[in-house]
């Protein structure tokens, strides 16, 4: 773990490191406090002092009917986009591992929604899902009304889960691809030998293997989906926030109570709930990365 | 595997087929979509015919974005951030493994907490704090009551105001500052032999001699990698941009512009072509990158999280 020949420690080691402690500090740790500081007021907006107020802001928010149903929203877009991209990402993967001729050149193409920019497939989905153009049009044709997305709550919200688990197959492919790829190919022949065909080797074998890697992305998605820029991006383009605020998610809640409500107060104390729900997360990946050693 | 299957591998194909249709469709169809003509595009049902529209749109798309000015904003954020982030990774944990002292594993943790701290998250106070960069500066100077005492002292009252908004230091800086970045340097440092380090202190090399000539071309594969993923992630930063430019025309990059790419619902007929030719526009440099680099970025995309 440490390093036997190190440089003497002077004030070039203080020096090397200062720049990133000054960017963490102004653009990270002063604006928690400042959320933290907030979250406990009452701000005016644009200045005007703040007052002192407990833990009103928390139980404001708490009590707000609007603040459940986007919880309710957040978890139903995590779960849900999160399971549908590990899912199609797990049997991309482990197909392509049969390295059959030709699954080079897939892998190639697996990877790149990783790449593509959450608002830009965003935009290309509110094409192709929209209820008067695109691919699903023609079943308003048959039956008007039956699909539109700007209207019906829940196909916007599938709309979203839709846009997300795209966007993740690539990233969860590159794991569980790298993952499968670490298994010793002797594990393989020998099952191979004893008569397990391909489909078995990748339930009794692999799929138990995977675990660990499985666990890791799950966390990471889950907190992707609920904090990350993805969902922001996508969520601001496809439906922002509608109808009726059934795909309001936390993260974007957050940016139009501050933003466009002007209730600093409010979003601070949501971004501290969230802060904390982004901790647990971590909490439990670091839990999991200890154990993944022992899996070596 | 020697073994054969012809049926599981059919399945195999049909599986990895149906793999390449869902991951191609969206873009596939943005570029069909933006191959034709308004009226085309609002058939129903879609044709997948490439009409050949596609320069009109991809010119339309242009001019109503100001693609110009804006692709070179996103370039030069891009840049910026990669720049930045590879750069201070790099110093961070060059200091973090290679100095004995005592206060390292507290600078560790607190760059590595900031990964419970995402933007999206702390949106609202990182914003008031790019309106004043000076801020927490001028909070410290007034609480210590050193901007008092220079105020008694010298009778000039300490304001310090130094606004980020609208500015492309603005953009890049409070994206600079990297964990995940500074854990993959850390890891790889580790795997450094500690010999080379005694070597270079044998020939008479100090700290930062061994930095530059050695440590740097070693980590050339780590850097490329790192450098990758990041263009990636500041090339499609959307919601900082978002607030960061209220002057659009002058600092706004390509991402924010999509939102003003959705057809008005009440104008007509949607154009959707020009709206993905925009598409495409912002999707093209990050995916290029990737495709280039495919080999060091997947090998650093995985390294990070070890």
């Amino acid at each position: 773990m440490e390093k036997r020949a190190v440089f003497r420690a002077g004030s070039l080691a203080y020096l090397l490191i200062l720049p990133q402690l000054l960017l963490v500090f102004v653009f990270f740790y002063w604006p928690t406090g400042a959320a933290l500081y907030w979250a406990f007021t009452l701000e005016m907006p644009w200045g005007g002092g703040n007052q002192w107020v407990g833990l009103e802001n928390f139980t404001a928010v708490l009590k707000d009917g609007k603040y459940w149903s986007s919880v309710v929203a957040s978890c139903v877009f995590a779960f849900a986009a999160t399971a549908l991209a590990l899912a199609q990402a797990l049997v991309l993967a482990l197909f392509v591992d049969r390295q059959l001729r030709g699954s080079r050149g897939f892998r190639s193409f697996y990877v790149w929604p990783y790449a593509v920019a959450a608002p830009a497939v965003s935009l290309a989905f509110r094409f192709i899902f929209a209820p008067e153009t695109g691919l699903v049009a023609f079943v308003n044709q048959w039956w008007p009304g039956l699909w539109n997305p700007s209207i019906n709550g829940a196909q916007a919200m599938a709309l979203v889960v839709l846009c997300f688990a795209w966007k993740w197959i690539g990233y969860n492919f590159i794991f569980l691809l790298a993952a499968l790829q670490s298994i010793p190919r002797a594990l393989m022949e020998a099952s191979a030998m004893d008569g397990a065909g391909p489909l078995r080797r990748m339930l009794d074998i692999q799929l138990p293997l995977l675990t660990p890697t499985f666990f890791f992305l799950l966390v990471i998605n889950l907190t992707e989906s609920f904090v990350g820029p993805d969902s922001f991006g996508i969520v601001d383009i496809l439906t922002e926030g509608g109808p009726a605020n059934a795909t309001n998610l936390l993260v974007y809640k957050i940016y139009s109570d501050g933003f466009k409500g002007l209730d600093y107060s409010g979003a601070a104390a949501q971004s501290i709930i969230l802060m904390l729900l982004v901790m647990v997360l971590t909490f439990i990946q670091f839990r999991w990365v200890e154990r993944r050693v022992h899996y070596k | 595997m020697i073994e054969r299957t012809p049926i599981f591998n059919a399945v195999t194909y049909a599986i990895m087929i149906g793999g390449l249709l869902v991951v191609l469709l969206p873009v596939w169809m943005a570029f069909t979509a933006a191959t034709q003509t308004v009226e085309a595009v609002n058939r129903i049902p879609f044709s997948f015919a490439l009409g050949d529209e596609l320069l009109t749109n991809l010119g339309a798309a242009w001019q109503r974005g100001d693609f110009g000015t804006k692709l070179a904003n996103s370039f030069i954020l891009a840049a910026g951030v990669t720049l930045g982030k590879v750069m201070i990774a790099a110093l961070s944990a060059f200091s973090i493994v290679y100095f004995n002292y005592r206060l390292r594993m507290i600078f560790f943790w607190v760059i590595f907490v900031t990964l419970m701290l995402p933007l999206e998250v702390r949106i609202v106070p990182t914003y008031a704090v790019a309106a004043n960069a000076l801020a927490p500066l001028q909070a410290i100077l007034d609480v210590t009551g050193i901007s008092a005492l220079i105020a008694v002292l010298s009778g000039v009252e300490v304001s310090l105001q130094w606004n980020l908004l609208n500015s492309y230091v603005g953009l890049i800086l409070p994206l600079v500052a990297t964990a995940t970045g500074t854990f993959l340097y850390r890891q790889f440092f580790m795997t450094v032999p500690d010999e080379l380090a005694e070597a270079a202190k044998m020939d008479g090399a100090g700290a930062f001699r061994f930095f530059v000539e050695i440590l740097m071309p070693l980590s050339r594969t780590n850097m490329l990698a790192l450098a990758t993923i990041m263009f990636v992630y500041a090339w499609n930063q959307y919601l900082w941009p978002l607030l960061v430019t209220t002057d659009r025309g002058t600092y706004g990059t390509a991402i924010i512009e999509l939102k003003q790419m959705v057809p008005n619902p009440y104008g007509g007929l949607p154009d959707w072509n020009v709206a993905m030719a925009a598409a495409l526009i912002v999707m093209l440099p990050p995916v290029v990158v990737v495709a280039l680099m495919q080999r060091w970025f997947v090998r650093g995309l995985i390294a990070t999280e070890k």
